[in-house]
């Protein structure tokens, strides 16, 4: 074992990317989830953006684009929860499912001719001398612009839910959506809004995984991290900046079981491999006590007439 | 103007005819996907559904139906009693892979010995693990509250990299060559799940299957636990005030369905697949989400849809090999059924109205 073959710089430059598909996944979910709708279909829609950006990026040769066309496949794979819950009125929860089976399936069958592909690099943004100040330059300065993009997201989403009208109106649509449909406000249309926000974000995280932080396409990459990010949006009690630290945690255990696994610790790597699913967990039990921070229609359908 | 009308009671006639019409939906728009992708769509349906019973090769096919069918339908059991409940088990995957992992390796501790209760401990075993894989959520849920939904998915993972260590490690056959995987079971006489009649595909999994079909049939229509469940999720407050247990039941459709994976997986690894192997699993815990859905959360629909998601699983591999239809084909193929059906289901409950609208 050789820890010291650990570069702290290199380290935490690492967990700042593989935190950023669960920084767009998680707080999608979070605004879906302020408008009181459970979709736990972010796995589906986060592989299908892995596909459709991956595929984009490497026909177009643009990873911008790439990251575009993610954000509309995922979008788009949304839209089908958002037609069963919203309009045929279908479980959220079975819906959810049915959307990352479905996701899973048809991305395998979109991603046949990719397997073995290296994708382009979408470019570091130069930051000219900021990035050569030392250790803060090559942590802050040295990345990818949707890197930054995710935490002016959050950043976004946090002033859009606490300080807009437009904000106000998904909170109420959460916390009561027979009040808000008596105020005249549309609530599917308004959930079906944020389910597609939710969706495209989704999408572009898994498209964050297949172009930047792997740079390839295997069938079911995603392994997980939508199901880590459903867990994040609880973790952080449904606000903005506390979902940024957790993803930034989460995105520490992963990098950090890595370089274990690099340095050739004597724990064999398959029990490294599940360490972030099982601090999932344990994060999970301990944060379990307070509830009361979930809006309170979360998961239940709405229907006008009942 | 449409809208849509809650019906007094749930139309018991969509509730049968919804999976019947979701299946229908699906082989026409399976077809449109099998004719994006080249082939002739009615050819691809047919290879799909028509072959294997019906085909040059059927009497190779039709045991497998069997073979296929009995994890699918022994979990998707265990699933319904819990999704009935509103208690969501979506960790079947891992159930399954701890039950098969227990039961492989008491089979292989007693390795060269042979002896009849070998087996009879497998199964014990394989029970043993599901069971306990499934508490974990169980526990958490009941002490903690802690969504079983994560936690139970979060366990699939764990499960995953655990059976790898295995089969890379403690179980790894000693006369392999260095390759991943145990020894086949199969060669094992006393831990071989064979066939009970010969070439019929009808093994100890298949007679499980059969017994845990008519065991939730007997509980959901007659044992005070079934109606609990059922009262609890329909009326989950109501349940309360009827002197429902929420936490014994919680840790019951849990357990049982863990336990039905387990013995899903012990009896596949015990089998048709012979050993432990990294990716010995191939996402029946997952597929049998569908088959509890489309079979209504009910025994008799779920043995069906069971049979029936067993016979796309054999028609895609023939579809595979006859026609390269893509493996990933088939998965999506029931992906959509499973929309169809959840979209579907709106017919159940509610009714279309045209016209304007008479009270606002």
């Amino acid at each position: 074992m050789d820890l010291s073959a650990i570069n702290p710089l290199l380290f935490v430059a690492g967990f700042l990317v593989a935190a950023t598909p669960l920084i767009f996944a998680a707080i999608g979910e979070l605004v879906v989830e302020k408008s009181g709708t459970l979709n736990l279909g972010v796995e589906g829609m986060m592989i299908i953006g892995a596909i459709c950006g991956f595929a984009t990026a490497v026909e177009t040769g643009s990873p911008l684009l790439g990251f575009a066309a993610a954000a509309v496949g995922g979008a788009l794979l949304s839209l089908l929860f958002a037609f069963l819950t919203q309009i045929t009125l279908a479980n959220q929860v079975a819906s959810g499912l049915a959307l990352t089976l479905f996701g899973l399936g048809l991305s395998a069958l979109l991603g046949q001719s990719y397997v073995g592909i290296k994708p382009p690099r979408l470019n570091d943004i130069n930051f000219g001398p900021l990035a050569d100040i030392p250790v803060i330059g090559p942590i802050l300065f040295t990345h990818d612009i949707i890197l930054y993009l995710g935490i002016a997201l959050v950043a976004a989403t946090w002033a859009v839910l606490k300080y807009t009208r437009a904000g106000l109106i998904l909170r109420a649509v959460g916390e009561s959506h027979d009040a808000a449909h008596a105020l005249g406000y549309k609530v599917v249309r308004i959930r079906t809004l944020a389910i597609l926000f939710g969706g495209a974000c989704a999408g572009i995280g898994g498209a964050y995984i297949s172009l930047i932080r792997v740079p390839q396409w295997t069938e079911g990459m995603t392994a997980g991290v939508g199901w880590i990010a459903l867990a994040l949006v609880v973790f952080a009690s449904w606000k903005p900046w506390r979902l940024l630290l957790g993803a930034y945690l989460f995105g520490g255990i992963t990098q950090l079981q890595l370089n274990l696994q690099g340095a050739g610790v004597a724990i064999p790597v398959e029990y490294l491999a599940m360490s972030p699913y099982v601090i999932t967990i344990i994060v999970l039990v301990i944060l379990s006590r307070d509830k009361s921070a979930a809006p309170a229609c979360l998961g239940r359908t709405f229907h006008a007439s009942s | 103007m449409i809208r849509l009308e809650k019906r007094p009671q749930a139309s018991r006639a969509f509730s049968l005819a919804t999976p019947v019409l979701a299946v229908v939906a699906t082989m026409f728009f399976g077809g449109l996907l099998f004719m994006a992708l080249g082939k002739e769509p009615l050819l691809a349906i047919k290879t799909i559904f028509w072959e294997p019973l019906f085909g040059e090769f059927s009497f190779y096919y039709r045991p497998q139906l069997l073979i296929k069918g009995a994890p699918l339908v022994l979990i998707a059991i265990g699933l319904s009693l819990g999704f009935k409940a509103g208690i969501w088990n979506i960790g079947a995957e891992g159930q399954y892979i701890m039950g098969a992992l227990f039961g492989a390796g008491v089979g292989l501790a007693f390795y060269p010995v042979e002896g009849w209760y070998i087996f009879p401990l497998m199964v014990l075993a394989g029970a043993l693990g599901g069971w306990l894989w499934a508490m974990i959520p169980a526990i958490l849920k009941v002490r903690f509250g802690t969504n079983e939904i994560l936690v139970s998915l979060m366990l699939v993972y764990v499960a995953e990299q655990f059976l790898a260590s295995m089969s890379l490690g403690l179980l790894k056959n000693p006369e392999g060559f260095g390759f991943p995987g145990s020894r086949n079971l199969q060669q094992y006489e006393s831990a071989f799940n064979a066939d009970l009649i010969e070439g019929s595909g009808m093994h100890w999994g298949v007679v499980a299957a059969m017994i845990a079909v008519i065991f939730a049939y007997v509980l959901l229509t007659k044992h005070r636990l079934g109606f609990a469940i059922r009262v609890t999720g329909e009326a989950p407050r109501a349940a309360k005030f009827s002197g429902v247990n929420p936490t014994r039941l919680v840790l019951f459709c849990l357990g049982t369905s863990g336990l039905l994976a387990g013995l899903a997986g012990m009896f596949e690894v015990s089998g048709p697949a012979g050993q432990v192997t990294i990716d010995f699993n191939v996402g029946y815990g997952f597929t049998a989400i569908i088959v509890a859905f489309l079979g209504r959360l009910h025994p008799i629909g779920i043995l069906l849809a069971g049979l029936l998601m067993a016979l796309t699983y054999i028609g895609g591999d023939i579809a595979q090999s006859q026609l390269g239809l893509p493996a990933a084909a088939i998965q999506v193929f029931q992906g959509m059924l499973l929309f169809f059906l959840l979209a579907l289901d709106m017919f159940t409950n509610y009714r279309l109205r045209f016209g304007r609208t008479e009270v606002a």
